[in-house]
C-alpha cells in the first residue's frame, strides 16, 4: 500500500485542471441535461422489478422532452416523494473510513507509557506534546478540532476496537470491517444489508468516492456515487431517449449488464434529485483545485471535499441515511511521522469543517459520523521510520447525539500478540450501537450475533 | 455474427482488447486454433505497437541541489511525463497488432500494482512497464524474481529501507499476500521471515538502479514455509514460486480475468493450476484458459465487464483513433479514465483494481456516456451513414464486435435518428460495457 506521497503531490491534479473553471456543482446540473429524462419519482429497487417497470415506461411518456425542468429549479416532486420514504427518526450516519491502517497509537497516545516510547522511538510523541483527554491518554497534537468537540462532549473514543484472530492484509482486513463478517465470507456489507430491510429509494445510501465500498453493498442494491468531477458535456436529446429505452429492465444479459442498466436509471435520479440541491446550497469550502477528478481520495484536501458534499445533501433534506466517505494513505511503513501528521491534520480540518457546518443547521442535529480504518499499527516501529500492520486501534463517533468520553478498555502496551495490541472492543459492537441509535434499527438486521451497545449513544 | 466469428471476436477482446474488423475477417478465415497460436508466439514483434513512439521522459537536472522552485518544475515535469507515459501504453494497446503480449503486461501491472504516486518517477515506471511486458508471457518465476528488485517495486513497497536488524515486512507480505501464495497459504511469521531475506537491496533514484548492500544483507537462518536455511531473495523467490498455492492462485487470477470469476477451488483451476505448477510457464497457462471450453461458454459471455482502460482502447480501436488523438476531447481520454477510477502506473492500492461490479456505479456511467459522446463526435461514421437508419444497428454491432443487440438496445438504436447519438449509445450499452 502506498504512503509518503510526495509533497508536491497536488500538482498532479493540474493533468485534468483544464476544466477547473467548472464546479462541482455545475457539473451535477450538467448531468441533468443528459439524463433528465429519466425522471423516474421513486425508483424501487430490483427487489420489486414489475414495478420499476411500470413507472420506467410511465416517465419516458412523460419526459422525452430531453431539456429538464427540475434541474435548474428546485427540488422536483421526485424528491419530496422520495422524503416520505424514509422513517420518521431520520438518524443520518456518515462513514469515514480511513484506508491503510491509521496508527491508533499515534492517534490517541499512551502518555509517558514505557513500551510505547521504546518501541517507537523516535516516531513517540512525548506527554508533553501530546492533546491530554485524561486516563493517561492524548489526542495526537494535530487534533486540535477534535479536542474541542471533546470539551463539548460531543466526541466519544471507543478504544481497543478490533475482531478475534486478527487479520494483518489490507484487503482481508478492510473487507471484514465493511462485511461485519470476521469469520466467513460475505459479499454484502454491514449497511447494505441494513438498507435491504428498509430502503426502497437507490439514494438511501451514498458514497461520495469513485466506486461503491462493500459496507454499502446490499442483496437488493448498492449505494449510489455522487460524482467525483466537474466535465461537462452535452448529449442530444435524441440520445436522452435512446438511454432510457435502452436501460430499461431487462435481465437477458445477466447481472452484470441488468446493474448497468439500473445503474443508468439510478444516475437519472441522482440528478433529478442531487443536482438542485448540490446547485442550491451556497458554496462552503470547496476549492477548484480539491475538485479534480484525478484527486481521488488520496489528496489531502479531498476529505474536506467529501464532507462538503454529504453536507450539502444533509442540509438540502436529501432522502439519504447512509454516507460513505474516506481518506487514503495511512499505511505508513516508512517516514511516518510527518506523513501521518499532515494526514491527521486534514482529518482534523476536514472533520472540524463538517461538524461546524452541520451544527449551523437544524438537519445536523441528527447527524452522527464514524471513524473507521482496517488495522492499527504494531508497537514497534520498524527500521525505516514507519510501522508495519497491526490490529486493535480506537475508534472515533462524534456528533450532537454522541455521550462523549472514553468507551472500551485501553490495550496492554506490554501484553501483546506478536507485538500487537490485543482488542478489548469488538467493532461490531460499535456497529450495534450505531446501528440502533442512529438508524433505529435492530442490530440484527445488520450484524449476526448480539453484541453489547457501548451506550455511547 | 456466425458462430465460429462470434468466438473469435470475444477472444480478441478478452486476449487483447478487441478486434479491428480486419483482423476478425483474418481470424475468421485462419480458424479459432490457429488464431490462438498466433496471439501466443512470442518470437513475433508487435509491429502495430512497436511503430508507437515512446514520449522523452528524461529527468530535468538542476544540479545536486536544486532550489524549491526548481524542485516544483522538476515535479510537474515528472507529472507530465506520467500521462505522456499513460497515452503511450493506451496507444501501443489501440495499434497492437499481437496485442496478447500488451494484454499480459496490463495484467501484470493490475498483478504487480505499482503506483507512480509514491514512486514518483516515470523512469521507473516504464523500466517496470518494459520488465512485464518482457517477462510477462515467460516463466513465472524468473518474473517474480525480477519484481523483487525492480527499482520501482522496492520503492512502492519499501524494500528500499528492509535492512538487516530492522526488517520492514511491507514487500514481504503483499509478496505472498498477492503476488504469488494467496491469503490463507503462508502465517505472519512467514512474512516476518521473508522480509528478512530481502534485506540489503537499495534503489539509486538517479540512476533508477538496485545493488546489494552486503551490510545491511540478513545472511543468517530463517524458517520460512516450513523450511529452514540461510535463504536470500532468490530462495524465497523460488520457495513460494514452487509452492502448489501459487500456481493455484495465479491460475485463479489469470482465468478470472480473461474468462468469468472464479474461486481457486473451482475445477478449471484446479485442473489448470497442475499444468501451471509443472513448468510455471505463463504462455502455457494462458493457452490452457483460452482453449478451455468453459472459455468460450454462457458464464465467460456475460461475466466481464470491461475495465475502464479495456473500454476506452477497445473503442478507440473500433473507430481508428489513437488515445493521444482522442486526449484533446472534452472530456480527455485521461481525465476519463481518472473518473472511471483506473489511470495506469497509478492502481489505488497494491491490490490493484477489483474486477466487474467495481466498475459500475453512477459515477461510472456518467463519465463512460460523457466520453462516449464526444467521442462520437469527433469520429469518423462514414461507415455508418452510407447506408439508411435501419442498417445502423446492424454495423454498430459488427465495428464495435457485439454479437446481437439485446430487445432494449435494439429499440434505442432503432429509434435514434443521427448517426452519432447512435454510435454513443451503442458505446454506452450494456453489450459494449461488457467485455
Amino acid at each position: 500500500m502506498p504512503e509518503n506521497i510526495p509533497a508536491e503531490h497536488a500538482e498532479n491534479s493540474s493533468c485534468v485542471g483544464q476544466h477547473g473553471g467548472v464546479s462541482r456543482r455545475e457539473f451535477l446540473a450538467g448531468a441533468g441535461v443528459l439524463l433528465a429524462v429519466r425522471k423516474v419519482p421513486v425508483r424501487p429497487r430490483a427487489a420489486s422489478r414489475a414495478v420499476a417497470s411500470s413507472t420506467a415506461s410511465t416517465a419516458s411518456t412523460t419526459s422525452t422532452a430531453g431539456v429538464p425542468s427540475a434541474t435548474s429549479g428546485a427540488p422536483s416532486t421526485a424528491a419530496a416523494a422520495a422524503t416520505k420514504s424514509v422513517p420518521t427518526t431520520p438518524g443520518i450516519l456518515v462513514v469515514l473510513t480511513l484506508y491503510g491502517g491509521n496508527d491508533g497509537l499515534n492517534t490517541l497516545i499512551p502518555l509517558d507509557a514505557g513500551p510505547y516510547l521504546q518501541g517507537r522511538g523516535p516516531l513517540a510523541y512525548a506527554a508533553s506534546e501530546a492533546i491530554g483527554l485524561g486516563d493517561g491518554l492524548g489526542l495526537h497534537p494535530a487534533l486540535t478540532g477534535l479536542k474541542a468537540l471533546w470539551d463539548r462532549k460531543q466526541f466519544a473514543i471507543v478504544r481497543g476496537v478490533g475482531y478475534p484472530n486478527p487479520s494483518r492484509s489490507h484487503f482481508r482486513s478492510q473487507d471484514i470491517w465493511q462485511s461485519a463478517a470476521p469469520a466467513s465470507y460475505v459479499n454484502t456489507g454491514w449497511l447494505g444489508r441494513w438498507y435491504d430491510t428498509v430502503g426502497t429509494d437507490p439514494l438511501g445510501m451514498v458514497a461520495v468516492a469513485s466506486n461503491i465500498p462493500r459496507s454499502m453493498v446490499g442483496a437488493k442494491g448498492s449505494a449510489v456515487v455522487v460524482p467525483v468531477g466537474n466535465v461537462r458535456s452535452a448529449i442530444s436529446a435524441d440520445q436522452a431517449r435512446g438511454a432510457e429505452v435502452m436501460n430499461r429492465p431487462d435481465d437477458s444479459l445477466g447481472v452484470l449488464a441488468s446493474r448497468v442498466r439500473t445503474n443508468a436509471a439510478d444516475l437519472g435520479r441522482v440528478d433529478t434529485v442531487f443536482g438542485p440541491m448540490l446547485a442550491s446550497q451556497a458554496s462552503t469550502t470547496i476549492t477548484s483545485a480539491s475538485l479534480e477528478p484525478g484527486a481521488g481520495t488520496r489528496y489531502a484536501n479531498e476529505l474536506d471535499l467529501q464532507l462538503n458534499v454529504v453536507a450539502k445533501l444533509i442540509k438540502a433534506g436529501a432522502p439519504t441515511r447512509a454516507y460513505a466517505v474516506s481518506l487514503g494513505g495511512f499505511d505508513t511503513h516508512a517516514n511516518e511521522k510527518a506523513n501521518h501528521a499532515r494526514l491527521m491534520g486534514v482529518v482534523d480540518q476536514a472533520l472540524s469543517s463538517f461538524v461546524n457546518l452541520m451544527g449551523q443547521d437544524p438537519a445536523g442535529q441528527n447527524v452522527t459520523l464514524i471513524v473507521t480504518s482496517e488495522f492499527g499499527r504494531r508497537v514497534a516501529a520498524n527500521g525505516s521510520g514507519g510501522t508495519d500492520h497491526g490490529t486493535a486501534a480506537p475508534m472515533f463517533v462524534i456528533g450532537p447525539k454522541v455521550k462523549g468520553g472514553f468507551y472500551g478498555d485501553q490495550p496492554s502496551l506490554t501484553d501483546l500478540d506478536q507485538g500487537d495490541l490485543k482488542f478489548t472492543t469488538d467493532f461490531r459492537s460499535v456497529y450495534s450501537t450505531v446501528m440502533s441509535g442512529v438508524l433505529g434499527a435492530d442490530p440484527k438486521v445488520a450484524i449476526d450475533s448480539p453484541f453489547p451497545n457501548l451506550g455511547f449513544l | 455474427m456466425d458462430a465460429t466469428a462470434s468466438n473469435l471476436a470475444h477472444l480478441y477482446r478478452r486476449a487483447g482488447f478487441g478486434a479491428t474488423t480486419q483482423q476478425l475477417a483474418a481470424a475468421t478465415a485462419a480458424g479459432y486454433d490457429a488464431t490462438v497460436g498466433e496471439l501466443l508466439d512470442r518470437s513475433g514483434p508487435d509491429d502495430g505497437a512497436d511503430a508507437v513512439r515512446l514520449p522523452d521522459i528524461t529527468p530535468g537536472y538542476f544540479g545536486p541541489n536544486p532550489s524549491a522552485d526548481q524542485r516544483r518544475q522538476l515535479q510537474a515535469q515528472r507529472n507530465a511525463q506520467i500521462r505522456l507515459l499513460q497515452l503511450w501504453w493506451l496507444d501501443r494497446m489501440v495499434a497492437s497488432t499481437s496485442p496478447l503480449r500488451e494484454k499480459l503486461t496490463f495484467f501484470w501491472h493490475g498483478h504487480f500494482a505499482t503506483a507512480n504516486e509514491k514512486v514518483d518517477s516515470p523512469t521507473m515506471m516504464l523500466l517496470q512497464n518494459t520488465l512485464l511486458r518482457g517477462k510477462g508471457a515467460g516463466s513465472f518465476d524468473q518474473l517474480l524474481a525480477a519484481m523483487t528488485t525492480d527499482p520501482a517495486m522496492m520503492v512502492w513497497l519499501d524494500s528500499n529501507t528492509n535492512r538487516k536488524g530492522r526488517p520492514n515486512e511491507n514487500f514481504s507480505r503483499e509478496l505472498m499476500e498477492l503476488f504469488s501464495l494467496g491469503i490463507g497459504n503462508y502465517s505472519d511469521a512467514d512474512v516476518r521471515e521473508g522480509a528478512r531475506a530481502f534485506t540489503g537491496w537499495v534503489v539509486d533514484r538517479e540512476a533508477a538502479s538496485v545493488r546489494l548492500v552486503q551490510a545491511q544483507a540478513d545472511y543468517d537462518t530463517k524458517n520460512l514455509l516450513g523450511q529452514t536455511g540461510t535463504f536470500r531473495a532468490e530462495d524465497v523467490v523460488q520457495l513460494i514460486a514452487r509452492h502448489p498455492a501459487t500456481a493455484a492462485h495465479i491460475t485463479q487470477r489469470m482465468f478470472s480475468r480473461l474468462a468469468f470469476p472464479v474461486p481457486v477451488d473451482h475445477p478449471v483451476v484446479v485442473g489448470l493450476a497442475k499444468g501451471f505448477a509443472a513448468d510455471l510457464d505463463v504462455g502455457n497457462l494462458v493457452r490452457g484458459v483460452i482453449t478451455s471450453p468453459l472459455f468460450t461458454g454462457a458464464d465467460a459471455r456475460t461475466g466481464l465487464v470491461k475495465e475502464p482502460v479495456e473500454w476506452m482502447v477497445g473503442a478507440l480501436r473500433a473507430l481508428g483513433l489513437s488515445a493521444t488523438g482522442a486526449q484533446s476531447l472534452n472530456p480527455t481520454v485521461l481525465t476519463t479514465l481518472d473518473l472511471l477510477g483506473q489511470s495506469l502506473f497509478n492502481p489505488p492500492s497494491v491490490g490493484g483494481w477489483p474486477q466487474n461490479t467495481y466498475w459500475l456505479s453512477t459515477q461510472t456511467t456518467l463519465a463512460r456516456l460523457r466520453f462516449a459522446t464526444a467521442l462520437a463526435m469527433k469520429a469518423d461514421v462514414g461507415w455508418l451513414e452510407g447506408g439508411p437508419a435501419a442498417t445502423w444497428p446492424d454495423l454498430l454491432a459488427a465495428r464495435l464486435g457485439i454479437d446481437h443487440w439485446s430487445p432494449g438496445t435494439l429499440s434505442a438504436l432503432k429509434a435514434t435518428t443521427g448517426s452519432r447519438s447512435s454510435l454513443a449509445l451503442a458505446l454506452t450499452s450494456p453489450e459494449f460495457v461488457l467485455n
